[in-house]
């Protein structure tokens, strides 16, 4: 396939990872996140820690992070788990990265309700600040990657960069948050307009008391 | 008056307020256990419990409280398949599906990170009524601000004494665990849900077994979704009778509506059940953009219902049967909104793209129909095709549709099914356009 990842060589990824170990800190949290299955069930936790290990990588890297085979490996003996047990599941699931990406990486939805909302203008923004769909600028800050609908339709188009939501999007928009990230900023994240999540633009048409303080309406119950 | 009084018309919109179980969705004030107590959630749940565990099975039945995930299944009758003891030492498990990956859906998301101790509460009580030894909440790996609300939720109500050992001193025992997916849509089928959760590919099982019998670890298991569980409480609250005063016959109860597309606003909002598809957009969304005579079709269910075309959506009910009725389906209630700009065929074309992507690869009509499909759609979306292959892709979404393990395949074949159902001619057109030249050269 022409979008698949480009996996490293194999002997340079093992002479820089062959020696990963967890962090103290991740070695505690891998332990609390095995425990939440059952005895004998710790192929369970699989997930979590191919998640938690790819953004140790990550921070290791400076980027989103990655997966590389030696890491793999590491889980697999941790869990108790055969090598292709855990390459199957990295393979499987799209969140997990095969290959190094950029400082941020770049995830805009190009699925139907973002598509309907004028995703193609925050592609064409991406594609004025040099990002290339599949990968990585050359100043390796940025990774392009279209993905599919990530569950905020109502505020459509919108685009996750690393764990951070940009909603309501548009190429202006889009454009202002790539610029403040290549400044080294944070943009403001969630919608890009005036607007309380998923609230109607301009204010709320249901439960208005809530705007202002916490109120119960179990008083108003018939 | 000698005529039997007629039933009275069913209540369709607008709510009230005060009838809204989901007062936090839109996060204007805190998610946390106490702003979440003063609202209303967690208050005296050990009462709850008291009912009993088929007292409470029986207020779910009563309430009509169909499965908000998309089948509609009752999900009382669902709660009621899970053993009432256990024979051979086999835990049950209730795991709740929080994979919302239905492009057009994002209700779960304000549940869990707006108000998630309605989800807590009602994992515990569905848990209870089921008999279930915990509850796994498998949320979208995307969902990562939220899968953090979450944990920290969850940890909340462990503080507060209402989980873990002797569960808001009812005397039960019962843990929630959270579990976050790694971005596949098709992790939101049960039983490929309960695979990942064993920490496997995503792979639909063949059904039987069904989850009821053997699911996760090979126990008893049920998979519900987010609202289902976490409307589930407040029914419990205000009694079945409350539940069933809104919405049509067979289409009872209050529903989070999401709303995506060419409205002037979109946006999530809970209403009444049935109600009338115009209503809905002119009180929440602020109207159809460019007018209602600018509508050209609407996917009301979340992409894997067929479209419906503007004049029959208009008025219609939104609610499972009265879409239904249509040849399409409430699903999700994940509202895509069309108007007279929409590339119609690219639309669904993207959506063909998706499942493309999406397709798990198990079942040979899926993986290879999925693909061939989408390629197909592309052509037609340019005209670049003959006007014979509008038939040969309807024949061939038969041919997948009903051929594999889970609804995947389905699922894909069914948007291209609509539209070819309803916007024939515009394929025709652009084949035919697309085609005239080129005759005009050859001659």
């Amino acid at each position: 396939m022409a979008d698949a990842p480009h996996i490293p060589d194999e002997a340079e990824t093992r002479a820089r990872w062959g020696a990963f170990a967890w962090t103290a800190e991740n070695a505690a949290q891998a332990e609390k996140i095995i425990a939440r299955y059952p005895a004998g069930r710790q192929q369970s936790a699989v997930m979590p820690l191919l998640d938690l290990a790819q953004r140790q990588v990550g921070a290791e890297t400076q980027t989103q992070g990655w997966l590389p085979v030696p890491v793999m490996e590491y889980i697999g003996r941790q869990l108790d788990m055969p090598y292709m047990r855990v390459y199957e599941v990295a393979t499987f699931y799209t969140m997990y990265n095969l290959a190094p990406v950029g400082r941020y990486h770049v995830q805009v939805c190009g699925t139907t309700p973002c598509m309907l909302r004028g995703s193609d203008d925050v592609f064409a923004a991406c594609k004025n600040k040099g990002l290339v769909k599949g990968a990585t600028t050359p100043d390796g800050l940025f990774t392009l990657t279209e993905v599919e609908c990530l569950g905020a339709c109502a505020n459509a188009p919108m685009v996750q960069i690393n764990d951070d939501n940009y909603e309501d999007l548009t190429y202006d928009s889009m454009s202002a948050v790539l610029e403040t990230l290549s400044a080294g900023g944070q943009p403001k994240i969630g919608p890009q307009i005036d607007r309380q999540t998923s609230a109607p633009e301009g204010g709320p048409t249901t439960l208005k008391e809530m705007v202002s303080e916490n109120h119960d309406y179990r008083g108003d119950w018939a | 008056m000698t005529d039997a009084p007629a039933a009275p018309a069913p209540f369709v919109g607008p709510l009230a307020d005060s009838d809204r179980i989901f007062t936090n969705v839109h996060g204007f004030q805190d998610w946390g256990i106490d702003a979440a107590m003063k609202r209303g959630d967690w208050d005296n749940t050990k009462a709850l419990l008291a009912l009993g565990q088929d007292a409470i099975i029986d207020i779910i039945k009563a309430s009509n409280l169909r499965g908000r995930g998309g089948a509609g299944f009752p999900t009382g009758m669902k709660w009621s398949f899970m053993p009432k003891e256990s024979k051979d030492g086999r835990p049950s498990f209730l795991v709740i599906n929080a994979d919302e990956s239905e492009p057009g859906s994002c209700k779960d998301r304000e549940i869990i990170r707006h108000d998630p101790h309605k989800l807590i509460e009602g994992a515990l009580v569905a848990g209870f009524a089921m008999r279930a030894r915990a509850a796994y909440i498998y949320i979208r790996g995307e969902f990562i601000y939220e899968a953090k609300v979450l944990f920290a939720a969850v940890e909340q109500a462990y503080a507060k004494g209402f989980l873990g050992k002797n569960a808001c001193g009812s005397g039960y025992d019962f843990d929630v665990f959270v579990h976050r997916g790694a971005g596949a849509y098709i992790c939101g089928e049960e039983t490929a849900q309960i695979e990942s959760l064993e920490g496997k590919k995503g792979q639909p099982r063949l059904k039987p077994p069904f989850p009821a019998g053997a699911g996760l670890y090979g126990c008893p298991t049920t998979v519900n979704n987010v609202e289902s569980i976490a409307v589930s409480p407040t029914i419990l609250r205000r009694g079945a009778s409350w539940f069933n005063r809104f919405g049509r016959e067979g289409n009872r109860g209050t529903k989070l509506f999401q709303i995506s597309g060419h409205v002037n606003k979109p946006c999530v909002v809970e209403e009444s059940m049935s109600i009338p598809f115009r209503e809905l957009i002119d009180r929440h969304c602020g109207g159809i953009r460019g007018g209602w005579d600018n509508l050209l079709a609407v996917i009301p269910g979340g992409s894997s219902v067929p479209l419906v075309p503007a004049k029959e959506i208009m008025d219609a009910p939104m609610d499972f049967d009265g879409l239904k009725a249509l040849g399409s389906g409430l699903g999700t209630a994940a509202v895509i909104v069309m108007d007279k700009s929409t590339d119609i065929v690219r639309a669904i074309s993207r959506l063909s793209y998706f499942y493309k992507h999406e397709s798990c690869g198990q079942c040979t009509p899926c993986r290879e129909g999925t693909g061939w499909m989408w390629r197909v759609m592309e052509r037609l979306r340019t005209g670049d095709a003959d006007l014979s292959e509008i038939d040969m892709l309807h024949q061939v979404t038969k041919q997948v549709e009903g051929h594999t393990i889970c609804a995947l395949g389905d699922a894909a074949a069914w948007p291209i099914q609509g539209l070819i159902r309803h916007f024939r001619p515009e394929i025709e057109r652009r084949i035919n356009e697309r085609g005239a030249p080129v005759m005009e050269a050859a001659e």
